[in-house]
């Protein structure tokens, strides 16, 4: 018999295979701290595609696309369920932009974007692992180096 | 797609496909006469310092019938007063057709370029890019040598800094070549144009003493460690005057070995090199204005 280690929600969204490590950045991420609907989180449960996942449950909030980017960066293996009447009516799968804006710092202090008023860019390159490429100071950050803005 | 440079931007050497590295070098014999640009102005914005770059793009312009508005210290300007650099672009765009410009901050000239609608060339952004100055670098080598696969690089001094290098490693990437990187540990090439060269298939190694490679190679590519980008003046002390190229250096060294430095130099190679058929540093000085012409001509649409 499955187990559930949080209940369900009547509408709104389900994140889902998370790893581990992320699923606290997920809630920082989506400010889920200023959120005053029910808001459910697990973390650690036996995972058969992860080995071990976090599951956030956020009644009544459907994300934003620029949401969903932030959370594909840090967290790109993560499901989305979108749930309707304690259904799911939709599933989705995460994708990695090819192009980010505005939600990612660039790590080198000499770079313009730390200087002027002004929206940062890269470039996403995915292959396995991500980089962020920032189109003005060519620099490229690996997972590691990203802070969202 | 047709190769197109009317109205573009220079901003990386990146930018450029290899196709399009060999049409600027190619197009140095559609040059003639002297009005080519008469009547466009070259608005040449240097917020930091530069006596080769700023005056090989200002004689070009001149030789070409066009004249020249610009500043080449920022203290004379209203950025002293604290102008934003939008509002310095949008002001200069007004007055020029066309903008060269060096900042000392990385990506500055990205940026700049999306504030205005003519066309802005790099004249060196912080640590980033130079890329006229890599088009000049392998321009001089396809003269002189001939051809720019099948040869081996050494570049010596300052990896860490110096974005001569960084741009001309990449370049060169379109090419068939075998590069050493030679500096101390400290002044290592970073990481991130490692790993570029790495997935472009380059053969590159890194090597903290010359003398064991320096019979492999057909070009040594000079750099001066650069006083301004050491925030500790004692570690310039410590690293200035590392690795000198004197008349012994030459004796371990193939005897067409061509030695180059994208000046100014400071003491890593002794005069008495200068008139050594190894020496090419004051050719490849001299092949600025010519690149620097073409890349005038093209962008401002004068030839094609």
């Amino acid at each position: 018999m499955k187990e559930y280690k949080i209940s369900a929600i009547k509408e709104g969204t389900v994140i889902d295979h998370i790893t581990p490590e992320s699923t606290f950045k997920v809630i920082e991420i989506l400010s889920l701290n200023k959120n005053t609907e029910v808001i459910s989180v697990a973390n650690n449960l036996k995972s058969s595609r992860l080995g071990e996942k976090g599951i956030v449950k956020i009644g009544s909030k459907f994300l934003e696309e620029e949401e969903v980017n932030k959370i594909a960066l840090i967290a790109p293996n993560a499901t989305l369920n979108i749930i309707k009447n304690y259904k799911v009516i939709e599933k989705i799968k995460l994708r990695i932009p090819e192009k980010i804006e505005g939600i990612v710092r660039c790590f080198n202090p000499n770079c313009i974007t730390n200087f002027d008023k002004m929206n940062t860019k890269f470039n996403v390159i995915s292959n396995g692992s991500i980089k962020l490429v920032c189109i003005y100071c060519e620099r490229s950050m690996k997972k590691q180096d990203i802070t969202l803005l | 797609m047709g190769i197109a440079f009317k109205g573009r931007d220079l901003i990386s050497i990146k930018d450029l496909t290899k196709d399009e590295l060999l049409y600027i070098m190619n197009s140095t014999s559609k040059i003639k006469g002297n009005n080519l640009l008469k009547g466009k102005i070259l608005a040449s914005l240097f917020f930091e310092p530069s006596t080769r770059t700023k005056l090989s793009f200002e004689s070009a312009m001149s030789k070409l019938g066009g004249s020249v508005i610009g500043f080449g210290s920022p203290q004379i300007t209203s950025i002293a007063k604290g102008e934003s650099l939008h509002d310095t672009m949008k002001m200069v765009e007004s007055y020029g057709d066309i903008i060269v410009m060096r900042h000392p901050i990385d990506g500055s000239v990205r940026y700049a370029a999306e504030a205005v609608e003519i066309p802005v060339i790099n004249a060196g952004d912080g640590v980033n890019q130079h890329p006229t100055q890599t088009l000049v670098d392998i321009y001089t080598i396809r003269k002189i040598i001939g051809r720019l696969d099948n040869l081996t690089i050494g570049f010596i001094g300052d990896m860490k800094y110096g974005r001569t290098i960084h741009s001309l490693a990449y370049a060169l990437s379109h090419f068939k070549t075998k590069m050493f990187f030679i500096s101390p540990k400290e002044l290592r090439m970073p990481e991130h144009y490692m790993e570029e060269l790495h997935d472009r298939k380059v053969k590159f190694f890194e090597v903290e003493e010359l003398s064991k490679i320096s019979n492999h190679l057909d070009i040594l590519y000079v750099t001066r460690i650069q006083k301004e980008r050491f925030p500790d003046p004692v570690d310039y002390e410590r690293f200035r005057g590392i690795y000198r190229i004197d008349k012994n250096t030459l004796k371990n060294c193939k005897p067409s070995l061509k030695i180059m430095h994208p000046l100014p130099r400071v003491d890593e190679i002794t005069m008495d090199i200068d008139n050594t058929q190894n020496a090419i540093y004051f050719e490849q000085a001299r092949n600025g204005v010519i690149i620097r012409k073409v890349l005038l001509a093209l962008i401002l649409g004068a030839i094609k």
